[in-house]
Order: C-alpha cells, then structure tokens, then sequence
C-alpha cells in the first residue's frame, strides 16, 4: 500500500473559556499501517517545526485498554470501525486524498481542556460514589475462598470490560451516561463481594451521575454501537433493576 | 439518599424514565382498547352505539379510568417536556458532524423524534376530545333504549378530508412513537433481558403498526364509502 496524503479538519479550542473553530490541515506521507494517533503525531512533528502550536489529544497505552483516547473521527466517536479505540484504528481504513474532521467528545460534563482534550474526571467523581467495594486490608485472601461461578464471572467481566473512555456519553444524542454507570453497577452485582453496598452503590452512583449534568438515557442503543469494549445497553436495564431494587424499601 | 426531606427517586434520571416507562405502557393498553372498539363500526351502526353506551353506562368506574388516564397523560406528556429540554442542555456545544454508528444501535427516525410526534399527538388528543367526547350529541334509540348516537358524528366528522387525512396522519405518527416507545418502556424499567429483548422489540413494531391500521381503518372506509 502507498502512503497517502489526508485533508484534516480539526477542532481548535485554545482553552476552556475560549471559542473554538475547525482548522483545515493537511499531512503528507501518511503509512497506511500508522495508527490514527500515530498520524496526528505526524502532523503535530510537523506543526512544530513550523513553530506553531501542536494539537492537545489524550493517549497512554495506545494498545486499546486504558480508555485515554477519545476523539470522534467523521462524526463517530473512536471513528467508523466497531470494537475499537482510536488507539486501534488504522490508517489502511481511510483512503488517500479522504477529509476526515475530528471533533472532541462533546458533553457539558466532559468540558474541553484544550483542543481535542476533554476533562472526563465527571467519571471519577461517580466512580467515588460507590464504583468499588469495601474490604479490610491485611494480608491477601485466599483467592478460592468464595466461590463464584463461571456464569457470574463471565457476566461481571462482561460489564467490568469497560474502560471508562466516555465514547458512550459523546455517540449519546442526550450526552447520557447510562451505558457507563450501568457498567460500573453491573459488575458487582453479579459477585457476592458486591452485595453488601449494592443499594447504596446504585443509589450515590446514579445521583452522582445526574449532579455532573449528564443527560437521561432515551434508549437509543448509539453507544453500545460505539463502545469499544462492546458493553451491551443490557447493562443500563440492569441499573435501573438495581436502581429500582435500591428506592423500593 | 435518607438526608434529603422528601423522596428524590422519580426525580433521578433513572426514575423519570421509569414513570415515562408506566405511563406509556398503561397509554398503550388505552389506545389498543379504543382501537379494537372502534372497530365495533365497521359491525354496524346499533353495535358501535351499543358499544360506547356500555362504556358510558359504566358510571363511576368509567369516571375512575378517565382520572387515572387523564394523570397518565399529563404526567408522561410533562416528563417528556422536561427530559427533552434537560437532554439539549447535557450537549451546548454541538457537533459540526454526528452520525449514527449503525448496528447495534437502535436509534431509528422513531426514536429521535419522540418529543415531536408526542407533541403532535397532544394537540391531536385536545382536539379529539372536543370533536368527540365532548362534542355533538346525536341521540338513537337501538332496541328501545335511547343512547348517544356516536355513529351519525363519525360519519359526519370523516366526512370532509381535511379532517380525515389530518387523522390518518396522526395515527401514522403514532404508529412512529410506539414503535419505540414500546421497547424503550421496558428497557427504561430494566426488563431487558438477552432471551426477551428481540422479542419485545419485534412485538413493539407489531403493535405499532397493528394499531396504525386499525386506527385508520375506520376513517378511511367512512370517508371512501358513506
């Protein structure tokens, strides 16, 4: 394959409090094996030497498991190809010559920091409400010693796959939340060490969740479709039965 | 959580979708059951009198369902309002570009347009009960006793196309509304379930448009035929 020449079109926004435009760009001698992060680090080696001011976007591991990188890419958040991370999307599935525009994650809750970096800490902030379980520390419990089964496990993992990258609050017509504190409520509750605190949990963590302004969720299923980790909505039905569960007393 | 004065659960996110959720689900038994009896029309002019005569003769009890119905109206027509509203708030700065991502996504012109259509449709139901409800009153007399003749003001209301097609239109977009809202009820209420979830969902597109015919079906053969 021959490396391609991309039109970009890219959200610039000097910090929070100013105004932000899309900016035309254009990169030369992209690598149809080069990530789509690895691209703009192209372009932004480029912007440097001509002594201008490289684009903020978040990464870390770049191996498609920390959630860090966001990005929505032709109007999609993590771009056009399902079950992955911006980290994981690569260049072979554009074309050369192709305009791709780039926009931040866009929620009040998710303001941005700098161009295509967006404060997701909202998260944190719930997570702290109950996205955890309470244990004594001391020295490690035997690993076997509640035993849980395959089922169960496999459930919670389904749900516990999430990476908290917020793809799902940006690809949300209503900036929702749902999928993601769905996610965090549902991996405990298969799990007896999640029982204990699963009133409370569900509780704080939805009244948090609706503190940082996210919107409500009208069952549109987008960010089950965009979510790189493929958590399901079935999630976000099992939160409101938690939720359900947790006001009925 | 127990430090607050008063309850804050159908004021959560979650809980405003569950009351969206009961009060669609109960709005939807009332319009299959209005629909199947409207059908009583195309029996005959003595049956569909007879019919609403029954339901009128109910007394109190009708009075009972009119209230709880009238409180389900208002509370999903009001809570949708202010979801929508509080929704345009979570996103002030819009996308330049925004599209669906396909499968598994659910999101349909159906669902995107919920406020739109279920505006519509209070407007429409303002009007439909002053033209019916609280409109004309025709009496008959079928085997001996007097009753409203609800029949004559069908006909006479399907009559002129304006308000038969306006009609027609409206049940269409109603078909529109339920097509989400009736999945979209259950998975607000957590009924959602791998070995179910397709089969809600399919059975929602199957009322949707079971009752957008059968709504249609009487104005159309009035206005074709009498």
């Amino acid at each position: 394959m021959k490396n391609m020449t991309l039109k970009l079109l890219i959200w610039r926004q000097k910090d929070a409090n100013s105004p932000g435009e899309m900016v035309p760009y254009t990169v030369e001698n992209v690598s149809p094996h080069m990530s789509f992060l690895e691209m703009l680090d192209v372009l932004n080696e480029k912007i440097i030497k001509e002594g201008g001011d490289p684009i903020e976007f978040d990464n870390d591991c770049r191996e498609g498991i920390c959630g860090m990188c966001s990005l929505v890419i032709n109007g999609i958040p993590h771009g056009t190809q399902h079950r992955t991370a911006t980290c994981q999307l690569h260049m072979r599935h554009f074309k050369d010559g192709d305009t791709i525009t780039i926009e931040p994650f866009r929620a009040k809750p998710f303001p941005v920091i700098k161009d295509l970096a967006v404060d997701r800490s909202a998260f944190d902030r719930i997570i702290a409400k109950g996205g955890y379980i309470s244990v004594n520390t001391g020295s490690a419990p035997d690993a076997n010693s509640i035993p849980i089964s395959k089922e169960a496990a496999d459930l919670a993992m389904d749900a516990a796959e999430c990476i908290g990258c917020g793809a799902c609050v940006a690809a949300c017509p209503n900036a929702s939340a749902a999928l993601f504190v769905g996610a965090k409520i549902s991996q405990y509750t298969f799990l007896p060490q999640g029982k204990p605190e699963a009133k409370r949990r569900a509780l704080r963590m939805i009244e948090q969740m609706d503190a940082e302004g996210f919107g409500n969720c009208s069952n549109h299923g987008e960010c089950e479709a965009v979510c790189p980790k493929e958590i399901s909505i079935l999630n976000i039905a099992r939160m409101r039965r938690e939720f359900l569960k947790a006001a009925i007393r | 959580m127990a430090s607050k004065p008063y309850d804050t659960t159908f004021l959560t996110t979650v809980g405003k979708k569950i009351v969206m959720a009961i009060t669609g689900l109960f709005l939807v038994i009332f319009v299959v059951e209005h629909m199947l009896g409207n059908l009583f029309f195309l029996v005959g002019a003595d049956a569909y009198n007879e019919y609403s005569h029954k339901l009128l003769s109910l007394g109190p009890l009708l009075w009972a369902i009119e209230i709880v119905l009238l409180a389900a109206f208002v509370f999903h027509a009001f809570y949708g309002i202010s979801i929508t509203l509080y929704n345009k708030s979570a996103r002030p700065e819009k996308y330049k570009q925004l599209r669906s991502a396909g499968k598994p996504s659910r999101k349909t012109i159906s669902s995107t347009t919920m406020i739109y259509t279920g505006l519509i449709l209070l407007i429409f139901l303002v009007i439909h009960l002053k033209s019916f409800k609280y409109g004309t009153y025709y009496s008959t007399v079928v085997n001996g006793v007097e009753m409203r003749d609800l029949h004559r003001l069908m006909v006479e209301k399907f009559s002129t196309p304006l308000y038969t097609f306006g009609y027609v239109a409206v049940m269409i977009l109603l078909g529109f509304h339920l097509r989400h809202g009736f999945w979209s009820a259950f998975q607000s209420l957590g009924a959602n379930h791998p070995r179910y979830s397709a089969g809600i969902y399919t059975l929602g597109v199957f009322i949707a448009i079971i009752l957008a015919i059968g709504f249609v079906a009487v104005p159309l053969w009035i206005y074709f035929t009498q």
